[in-house]
């Protein structure tokens, strides 16, 4: 009874103001609608819990460049805005499921998504479907940065485009520049236990196996995704094993802890990794990681290539003074979705993914990269990078340290055959 | 594989009494109060941020004494003003409380800290390894941590039973009305059990932080493994809480340590699957990988075989 008076009481309270909200809002869709419709793109990735931090830092950079490159110069499409839609899926698929029914009922038609190769799985598997049977809202994928090279092969889809080199297009690199090290003999490998850490095990192996078969693996071990309080017990494996060198595919919390505890273990051997740099992790490695973590990346580190790319840089750090640069490849999808906009003067997703087949688009890093049309896949040059404070024009966390590219591969060197048997939707 | 023994041993330790002191903190103000506090492991985490954020201005030593005492502070704040109110309505109102309080906590680290990793590092004093073993080191930090940690539990364990606050909050777990006629303020010592229990909660992260990094995840990491060491403990037993934590500790980092599983087993009994085998998973299964899930095996078994946990003691 108190409840409900309470309540009543606090509603009255609130209705003026309610009605002037609503008013104002009204008045601001109408405003807006007069004006010409923004293009609208969701970017569906964890904005909270463990994860937050890659998630966030993709979207200020998403939101970046749409204006930078757009918004400020009135636009796309003859003056329409790029407005950009945050959806938090923390990271979990059944969470992907909810935000891809939010994007649809704000008539989302393009959704940028990066994290985990198992929520971009699901995000393809439920747009294929939604697409299918919603032939006039359709939606597309655009995956800047999940690398289970099965989205691009047995499980590729038509309206799923992926910007980032795949787990064995990188690994293939790797290996080759692992294979390069004749100090190397004792190889282990550890990841987390998912898609990813399996396809990065599983591929280094047999490619280790097939380059360099003098090199043994000495372990091969997998941890759970995000549960790890202390890596100290894995790290007193690798040592006793006598490895001489370490593979991981871990990212965020899992690897900063992981390249920290082997540290601190006092073994010196070279890591090689995915995703050991930015949000943190570099600023916490610092100087005792120096010269010991490798990364394989697309594109290139410092020196960055063109006077643009490292005015992009500059501005975007004025901008956004915490945050770095950590996955250029955004810019590229953006710009080439943009591009195919622009082409075909339509913001159809069928429209767009005709046009972005077998584009070939130079970035403002001055590389020509190419979408293979037959699996919608990236290639563009990929580079190994050592972290480092020697060298560093811009350097990550704001902590002097930074990635170097040590070891370039054009794009040509990283075509690997698809088993794509891609079925496309009839017009 | 001696070296291996060791090392998971003390590592084991390290663990084991990190996980005492949220432990510690989580099952007095159990017995205490009835309150299972879900927001422990955020006052663990705020430890590990004021920390780091001291030891940018004033170097880490300043933050291992203020950020725990700053946390109990909060915590004590809590009590008074959050959870005492929230009392009235019974034991499941204050249970959400905590349950919110958690998220509320995470969030404001988030929304003050950011999401990224922060950079706290161990100071250049404990910077050194401790002693080198089979060509791994241990480091002085690690043993620091767990000099730390005993220190706690003597610490801990000597208020309790020998000195006259001890006893009086003893006596207030189990006849609070008596205490209070005799003339104590029960209220004041809830409100002091609550404020050291999250100022423990609060060191803990202080001392942890560095090595486990500091994140906005790092209170999920462990939240969950402290409850199941209270109830495995026996809730309200801080010496169960005590041997629980050692149990888990070394049971994990032992079952990282090995290197054995289902293969092995199979081999043993002559059987083979081939890999293309439905339950491919399970065969290959290995203890490394489900050592997480271990902690909650043995909650399962104890809640099975030994409800009141270890040493708990369940009134009728």
């Amino acid at each position: 009874m108190k409840k409900s008076q309470l309540s009543s009481k606090i509603f009255r309270s609130f209705r003026k103001p309610l009605i002037a909200i609503s008013l104002v809002s009204v008045a601001i869709l109408n405003s807006t609608s007069s004006a010409q419709e923004p293009v609208r793109i969701a970017f569906m990735d964890p904005l909270s819990g463990t994860f937050a931090s890659i998630g966030n830092t993709g979207l200020k950079l998403l939101e970046f460049a749409a204006d930078y490159y757009y918004n400020s110069k009135g636009g796309i499409l003859g003056g329409r805005m790029i407005e950009i839609l945050p959806l938090d899926n923390k990271q979990s698929p059944t969470e992907t499921q909810l935000q891809f029914r939010r994007a649809i009922s704000e008539e989302i038609q393009i959704i940028f998504q990066g994290n985990s190769s198992a929520v971009a799985s699901t995000l393809s598997q439920t747009i294929s479907r939604h697409n299918r049977r919603n032939p006039d809202q359709e939606v597309l994928q655009i995956n800047y940065s999940a690398v289970d090279p099965i989205l691009t092969e047995d499980n590729c889809s038509f309206w799923h485009f992926r910007f980032d080199a795949h787990a064995n297009m990188k690994l293939d690199i790797l290996t080759d520049y692992i294979a390069l090290n004749p100090d190397i003999s004792r190889m282990y490998i550890i990841g987390q236990d998912y898609s990813f850490g399996q396809v990065v095990s599983d591929t280094t192996i047999k490619l280790l196996n097939e380059k360099r078969p003098d090199i043994e693996i000495v372990g091969n071990e997998f941890h759970p995704i995000g549960q790890v309080k202390d890596f100290t017990p894995y790290v007193t494996k690798i040592v006793s094993s006598g490895a001489d060198a370490v593979v991981t595919g871990n990212f965020g919390a899992d690897m900063v802890s992981l390249a920290r505890s082997i540290i601190d273990s006092g073994l010196d051997i070279p890591i090689y990794t995915f995703y050991a740099a930015y949000d943190g992790i570099t600023a916490t490695l610092g100087e005792s990681g120096k010269n010991k973590i490798r990364l394989i990346h697309n594109g290139v580190a410092n020196p960055l290539p063109t006077e643009a790319r490292k005015q992009l840089n500059r501005d975007f750090k004025i901008a956004n003074p915490n945050y770095d640069i950590t996955q250029p490849r955004i810019v590229n999808a953006l710009q080439m979705v943009v591009t195919a906009m622009e082409e075909t003067q339509s913001t159809d997703p069928y429209d767009i993914a005709i046009a972005l087949e077998d584009m070939r688009f130079t970035t403002i890093g001055g590389e020509e990269i190419w979408m293979r049309g037959e699996d919608h896949q990236i290639f563009q040059k990929l580079s190994i990078s050592v972290h480092t404070d020697e060298g560093v024009e811009f350097d990550a966390d704001n902590s002097g340290y930074g990635l170097v590219t040590e070891y370039q591969v054009p794009l040509e060197e990283t075509i690997v055959e698809s088993s794509c048997q891609m079925r496309r939707p009839r017009r | 594989m001696l070296e291996v023994l060791i090392f998971a041993t003390l590592n084991g330790l390290v663990t084991g009494f990190l996980l005492f002191m949220l432990a510690s903190g989580l099952t007095l103000i159990f017995s205490m109060m009835g309150v299972l506090n879900f927001a422990h492991a955020s006052f663990y985490m705020l430890g590990a941020y004021f920390a780091y954020s001291l030891s940018l201005y004033f170097g880490f030593w300043t933050g291992l004494i203020f950020a725990p005492l700053i946390v109990g502070a909060l915590g004590a704040l809590v009590e008074r003003y959050g959870l005492r109110k929230v009392h009235a309505s019974g034991h499941v109102a204050e249970l959400v409380f905590t349950f919110g309080l958690a998220f509320l906590i995470e969030e404001s680290i988030q929304f003050f800290w950011g999401r990224d990793t922060k950079n706290y590092q161990t100071p250049d004093l404990l910077d050194f390894p401790l002693f080198t073993l089979f060509g791994q080191e241990f480091s002085a930090y690690r043993g620091f941590m767990m000099a730390i940690s005993i220190g706690i539990f003597i610490a801990l364990y000597y208020v309790l039973t020998k000195s006259r606050v001890g006893i009086i909050i003893q006596a207030a777990i189990t006849h609070p009305q008596t205490v209070s006629n005799l003339g104590h303020n029960v209220p004041l010592i809830f409100m002091g059990v609550f404020g050291v229990g999250t100022a423990l909660a609060g060191l803990a992260g202080v001392i942890a932080g560095p090595v486990l990094t500091t994140f906005p995840g790092m209170a999920t990491v462990l939240g969950s493994i402290v409850f199941v060491i209270v109830i495995i403990g026996g809730l309200g037993s801080l010496a169960g809480a005590f041997i629980a934590s050692l149990l888990i500790g070394l049971l994990q980092s032992y079952a990282i340590a090995s290197d054995v599983g289902m293969p092995d087993l199979l081999n043993l009994l002559g059987i083979s699957f081939d890999r293309s085998h439905p339950l491919n998973d399970l065969w290959t299964m290995n203890l490394p990988q489900i050592a997480p899930v271990l902690p909650y095996l043995l909650l399962v078994l104890v809640l099975i075989f030994r409800p009141t946990g270890l040493l708990g003691k369940r009134e009728e």
